[in-house]
């Protein structure tokens, strides 16, 4: 296969595309696998999938507590990980680094241990995902606290013209994704958390699609916390990041009781670990966890500046093709360098179900539904969309398959 | 041999898509429902008018895919103007189809264009598609009842 060669993209892109085996195997009845969905999940690398196989086979055992040699390597792998962690987050410290389920449980965390009450409010924006979105209704019900949004303008950026108004004294959370799942707009992180800082609320970045593409610094950002989720950054799935300033992780409660997370336990009453043990009660996911490390070392091996760079020229290409198939209208931002890799859009008279189904029989993996976003939907008043999402792995002959499967949809859908 | 792609998109399928039978919302009704496929976001608004144990009507308003379009299309052709035990009896055939997994040979004479999902049933994650609306009907059904007699 010729390759279109564009600037940007990462070199030796045949040679990435090596490293993870499924990228070789065919679907339909023999046709290659063209894979656009890597902000669901992301495809794992061989050294992700042989760092945990070893694991398994060689040094597994439980953590923290076996005192013999299988234990002492499985602690250090385990503890190695949140190392690897602490720098592809640029983070001051190694115990800011929880490990969660997925991002999920740690925005769950959050929401369950931060103190609000009646007349306290959180900020989030139109543009989350839903794990963003629900876990702070259910927090502000508990409380009583008040669940305030940033809107969306027509072009899919945030609505700051209200910000003022929005965030005031009373504000205890601001919670906003970086990336958005949906639209693709990269937000104003170092913006929102000022505002933040400014009344004195925490701020809570939502990195899960961010991660993957961008060089993330914690301390750049000045956020008080962040949460990610390994399998969209080539890691396994089980296996989630919370990471806090570790003065304000020690001041938050305990979230679940049990083993790993205690200082002490007394029948009368039990004192806590500091973080990040504190949030990791019970058995980790110590594969997981190991095979995250591995995940983020690759990554970084390869370089978060280049992974970017190329996410963009791929983003780029794609958003040209889409331009020039009838009907297909793009939700967010148009401009490549003002958006992440994900790409969801409309194609007039076929349903995204059915523009899945008909790109699945070409061999073409994309997304059809509301990606969790459902009032980012909503605020563009449609139900639904198909998303493209490509990765470092992503090639232009890929997004020309996306583009000739959608031509083939239209004409199977009898759209002329 | 037709591809999977054409076993699923049958042309009665498409027609019915395209131009959907008893579609918008209709009065008189005894109950509507509102049901929704929380996995894709599809949805339909669907009212029962029953009427000495008949199914006078029914009508609907429905966001979604080509099949459960079509779906709903399809079954307000089968059900309105039966008894509700013959109804309830098509749903039941509808059903044992479309769980099948492509193995249930389907009864035209009970089914009519009905049959054209046969080949849904062997794509599992359409299958919800084609039941949005006979689920919403059952649900409806069993309401008008409840109100008719209650
Ligand atoms: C922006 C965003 N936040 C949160 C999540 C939740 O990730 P997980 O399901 O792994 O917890 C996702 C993944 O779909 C996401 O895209």
């Amino acid at each position: 296969m010729t390759q279109t060669q564009l600037a940007g993209l990462l070199p030796e892109l045949e040679v990435i595309r090596a490293d993870f085996p499924i990228l070789e195997r065919t679907v339909a009845g023999g046709l290659p696998l063209v894979y656009l969905d890597s902000a669901n999940t992301s495809q794992k690398p061989q050294v992700v999938i042989d760092t945990m196989v070893d694991h398994l086979e060689r040094h597994n055992a439980n953590i923290a507590r076996a005192m013999h040699t299988l234990g002492a390597e499985s602690t250090e792998a385990y503890e190695g990980a949140r190392d690897k962690v602490a720098a592809f987050l640029n983070a001051p410290s190694r115990n800011e680094v929880v490990f969660t389920k997925n991002a999920t449980e740690a925005l769950n965390l959050l929401a369950r241990t931060i103190e609000l009450g009646p007349g306290d409010n959180v900020v989030i924006t139109e543009m989350e995902h839903h794990s963003n979105i629900v876990s702070w209704q259910l927090a502000c019900e508990r409380s009583g606290a008040e669940l305030r949004w940033f809107g969306l303008t027509d072009d899919g950026q945030l609505d700051l013209s209200a910000a003022d108004r929005l965030v005031d004294e009373r504000t205890k959370v601001v919670a906003f994704t970086w990336v958005s799942n949906m639209l693709g707009t990269i937000n104003p992180v170092t913006d929102l958390v000022a505002r933040a800082k400014a009344v004195g609320a925490y701020s809570v970045i939502d990195a899960s699609q961010a991660a993957p593409q961008l060089p993330v610094d914690v301390a750049a950002t000045g956020c008080d916390f962040l949460v990610f989720t390994g399998h969209k950054v080539v890691g396994p799935t089980g296996i989630g990041v919370l990471w806090g300033r570790e003065d304000l992780l020690n001041e938050l409660p305990p979230f679940h009781g049990g083993g790993e997370m205690i200082e002490t336990v007394t029948m009368a009453r039990s004192t806590y670990a500091a973080a990040p043990h504190r949030f990791e009660a019970g058995t980790p996911p110590i594969a997981e966890a190991i095979g995250l490390g591995a995940a983020v070392d690759y990554l970084g091996h390869i370089g978060m500046d280049a992974i970017h760079r190329h996410e963009q020229t791929i983003t780029a290409y794609a958003l040209e093709g889409l331009a020039t198939v009838p009907g297909v209208t793009v939700l967010g931002p148009l401009d490549a360098a003002q958006r992440g890799g994900a790409i969801s859009f409309e194609l007039d008279g076929v349903h995204p179900h059915d523009v899945a189904q008909v790109l699945d029989s070409r061999g073409i993996a994309v997304r059809a539904g509301h990606h969790c976003a459902k009032p980012a939907h909503a605020r563009f008043g449609v139900q639904s969309s198909t998303r493209m999402s490509s990765y470092l792995y992503t090639t232009p002959a890929e997004i020309d398959a996306l583009v000739e499967g959608l031509e083939y949809t239209r004409s199977y859908f009898k759209l002329g | 041999m037709m591809s999977d792609l054409d076993s699923l998109y049958q042309e009665i399928i498409l027609d019915h898509y395209k131009n959907p039978h008893h579609a918008g919302l209709r009065d008189p009704y005894e109950a509507e429902v509102h049901h929704v496929n929380p996995t894709c976001g599809d949805e339909v608004t669907l009212r029962v008018h029953v009427s000495d144990g008949v199914v006078a009507d029914v009508s609907y308003d429905a966001v979604g895919c080509s099949i459960s379009q079509a779906s709903a299309s399809v079954l307000t052709d089968l059900v309105i103007g039966k008894p509700v035990d013959e109804a309830m009896s098509i749903h039941e055939t509808f059903l044992t189809l479309m769980q099948g997994k492509g193995t249930v040979e389907p009864d035209e004479d009970v089914l009519e264009d009905g049959i054209a999902f046969a080949g849904v049933a062997k794509f599992p994650a359409r299958v919800k598609c084609a039941l949005l609306s006979w689920m919403a009907w059952k649900d409806a059904t069993a309401r008008s009842l409840e109100e008719t007699h209650g």
